[in-house]
C-alpha cells in the first residue's frame, strides 16, 4: 500500500505557516525596495553635479569645496547632540531602572518618553526663542574666560543661535530615544548576574558596571546610534535654531550649516543644477548614516563572543 | 579563615507574609552543612539571610539575629555589602558574568572596592582558585574566553572560584547541582569535600543522597501547609537524621514518605 499516515494532509497550520513567512518576506523585500528606490532617486538626481563645471557650483569652487563645510556641521552639530545626550540617557535609564522607586520610576519614565512625541519645529521654536537668548549670556562669559580655545573664541553671538545651541536643541531631542531604549535594556539584565555581583560584595555602583552596563554594551550602542540618525537628519530644529554660515572652528559664534538644514532652506527656490546640488548632499547625508551604522554595528559584533549570547 | 554562623530567633517576612518562622541553628566552622526539605518551605530564603541576599528581594526583611563568629550581621551599622564580601553564595543556576573572560571572572570578586592587584598577584591567585575549584586543568589554556562558553558544570565551578577567590569566612551553596549532570554532580561534591578543610560551607540541596554524602550535619525544613511559614523541624548529625530520625516528620521525609 502507498498511502502513508504520516503524509500531509494540508491542515490549516501549515497554510498559516505559509502566510506568514509569505507576509515576513514581503515585509523584507518592501524595506530593501524602499531603501534600493531612494538610493536610486538619490544617485540620479545628484549625478549632473558631478559631472559640472566647477565654476557653476555654489561658491564656485566645485561640489567638494561647496559639501565640505556643511558635512563639517553636520557632524559637528551631531556630535554635540550625542556628547551630551548619551551620558545624561544612560544616567536617567540607569536612575528609572535601578534606583528610583517603582512608584516614582514609571511617570518619570513616561515624561521622558512624552519629550520624544514634541514635533521638531516646537523644539526649533523654543530653541530660537528661549534657550538662545539665554545661552548667549553664558557665551559672553565663555569667550572672555576661555576664548583660547579655539572653539570658545569669541566674539560671542549676542542672539545665541549657535552651533552649540543647535547641538544642546538636537541633545534634548535625541534624549528620549536614548533613555528609553537603555531603560529596557537594562531592565533586562538577567536578575542572575546582579544577585551574581551583589552576592560578591558589590555595590550597587559596582554591580551596575559589572552586570549591568557590560550586558547593555550592545543596546546602548544601539539606542546612540538612533539617535545619532535623528540629529544627524534633523532639519526643522537646525533650520529654525541656527544662524548658519561659513565654516568657523567656534562653537559660539553664528556660522556653520548642516547638510539637512542647507537643503530645507534652499530647497524651494532650487532648481536645475542648484537642485542636484541639494540632493547630492543628501546623498553625502545618506552615505555619512549608513557609514556610521556600519561602524556601529562592527563595534557591537567585534564583542559578540562575550555578548552572553552563546 | 571560616567563622561559625549562630542564628537566634530568626523570622524572614516577605512583606507581612510570615516566609520563616523562628529558626534558631548552630552551624559550626570548617563543616559542611545541608539544608533539606521540600520545595517552598523556606530553606532557599533562609539562606539567603545568612549573607543578606534576601534584601534584594523588595520587601523581604528579617527578625532576629545572625551571628558571625558572635558579630550580628543585622547590627544597623553593618553594611550588606561587607556581610556579602565575607559570605560568598553560588547559585542555582551558574551565572557567570557572560562578558568577562574566565580569568576576569575569577577576579570578579577581588577587584571590587577598588582594589588594586599586581599582575602576578593575580595570576597566582587565578590559578590557586581555579585549582581550589578543580577547574584549572580545564581551562588553563583558555583562560582569556569567556567564561559562558564552558558547560554547565565548568560553568558553576568557575562560580565556586569567583567565590573563593576573595577568600570568604562562608561559602553559601543554594542548590549547586540542581542544573548539572551527574557527572559534573559528583565533580561539586568531590569539591564541597575539599573545601570544608578551610570554609564553612552551607548547602541547600533537593537531592537527600547528596546530603547524605557531603554533609556533617543536615537541617530539615518542612511547611505545615501553603500559606503556613516554613519551620526548622529538625537539626542534627547527618547520619542521625537519615538513620535515626527523632521527628516523625523527618523520617517521613527521608524515607520518601513524601516531599
Amino acid at each position: 500500500m502507498s498511502t502513508n499516515a504520516l503524509r500531509r494532509t494540508g491542515g490549516g497550520g501549515q497554510s498559516g505557516d505559509r502566510i506568514f513567512s509569505g507576509a515576513s518576506l514581503a515585509a523584507g523585500c518592501l524595506i530593501l525596495g524602499v531603501l534600493f528606490s531612494v538610493a536610486v532617486f538619490l544617485i540620479i538626481q545628484a549625478l549632473p553635479v558631478f559631472g559640472a563645471d566647477p565654476a557653476e557650483i555654489t561658491g564656485g569652487e566645485g561640489f567638494f569645496t561647496y559639501i565640505f563645510p556643511i558635512v563639517i556641521g553636520t557632524v559637528i552639530a551631531a556630535a554635540i547632540a550625542l556628547l551630551i545626550a548619551t551620558p545624561l540617557g544612560i544616567g536617567v535609564a540607569l536612575f528609572i531602572s535601578h534606583y528610583a522607586p517603582r512608584r516614582f520610576a514609571q511617570p518619570f519614565g513616561y515624561v521622558i518618553d512624552l519629550l520624544a512625541a514634541i514635533p521638531s519645529v516646537v523644539y526649533g521654536a523654543w530653541g530660537y526663542s528661549v534657550l538662545a537668548p539665554q545661552l548667549a549670556l553664558a557665551y559672553d562669559w565663555l569667550a572672555r574666560n576661555m576664548g583660547w580655545i579655539p572653539i570658545f573664541e569669541g566674539p560671542a553671538s549676542q542672539t545665541g543661535r549657535t552651533m552649540l545651541t543647535a547641538g544642546i536643541v538636537l541633545a534634548v531631542m535625541v534624549l528620549p530615544i536614548i533613555t528609553s531604549l537603555s531603560r529596557e535594556i537594562f531592565l533586562q539584565t538577567p536578575s542572575l548576574h546582579e544577585e551574581a555581583a551583589l552576592a560578591m560584595g558589590a555595590t550597587r555602583w559596582e554591580m551596575i558596571t559589572m552586570a549591568v552596563l557590560p550586558f547593555a554594551r550592545p543596546g546602548i550602542i544601539s539606542a546612540a546610534m538612533l539617535g545619532l540618525g535623528r540629529a544627524l537628519g534633523e532639519t526643522m530644529a537646525v533650520a529654525l535654531v541656527l544662524s548658519g554660515g561659513g565654516l568657523t572652528a567656534s562653537l559660539i559664534q553664528s556660522g556653520n550649516q548642516t547638510i539637512a538644514a542647507e537643503i530645507a532652506l534652499n530647497f524651494p527656490e532650487a532648481f536645475g543644477l542648484r537642485l542636484s546640488e541639494l540632493i547630492a548632499a543628501g546623498l553625502v547625508l545618506f552615505v555619512i548614516t549608513l557609514a556610521v551604522n556600519m561602524i556601529a554595528r562592527w563595534i557591537i559584533s567585534r564583542h559578540k563572543e562575550f555578548s552572553g549570547a552563546n | 579563615m571560616s567563622k561559625r554562623i549562630d542564628v537566634k530567633d530568626l523570622n524572614v517576612y516577605y512583606s507581612k507574609f510570615l516566609a520563616v518562622e523562628d529558626v534558631n541553628i548552630n552551624i559550626e566552622a570548617r563543616s559542611v552543612t545541608a539544608f533539606i526539605g521540600p520545595s517552598g518551605c523556606g530553606k532557599s530564603t533562609f539562606l539567603r539571610t545568612l549573607n543578606r541576599m534576601h534584601e534584594v528581594i523588595p520587601g523581604a526583611r528579617v527578625e532576629g539575629e545572625v551571628l558571625l563568629d558572635g558579630d550580628n550581621l543585622y547590627d544597623s551599622a553593618v553594611d550588606p555589602v561587607t556581610v556579602r564580601s565575607q559570605i560568598g553564595m553560588v547559585f542555582q543556576r551558574p551565572n557567570p558574568f557572560p562578558t568577562m573572560s574566565i580569568r576576569d571572572n575569577v577576579l570578579a570578586g577581588v577587584k571590587l572596592n577598588n582594589r588594586r592587584i599586581s599582575k602576578s598577584d593575580a595570576d597566582a591567585l587565578v590559578e590557586k582558585s581555579l585549582r581550589g575549584a578543580n577547574l584549572w586543568n580545564e581551562v588553563k589554556d583558555r583562560l582569556a574566553r569567556p567564561g559562558s562558553g564552558l558547560s554547565g558544570g565548568q560553568q558553576q565551578r568557575l562560580c565556586i572560584a569567583r567565590a573563593i577567590a576573595v577568600s570568604p569566612e562562608v561559602i553559601l551553596m543554594d542548590e549547586p547541582c540542581s542544573a548539572l549532570d551527574p557527572i559534573s554532580t559528583l565533580a561539586i561534591e568531590d569539591l564541597i569535600n575539599d573545601l570544608k578543610s578551610e570554609y564553612t560551607v552551607v548547602i541547600v540541596t533537593h537531592n537527600m543522597q547528596q546530603a547524605a554524602r557531603v554533609s556533617e550535619k543536615t537541617a530539615f525544613f518542612n511547611i505545615a501547609g501553603t500559606g503556613k511559614p516554613g519551620k526548622l523541624i529538625e537539626y542534627g548529625n547527618t547520619t542521625d537524621i537519615f538513620n535515626v530520625p527523632s521527628e516523625k516528620a523527618t523520617e517521613d521525609y527521608v524515607s520518601g514518605r513524601f516531599g
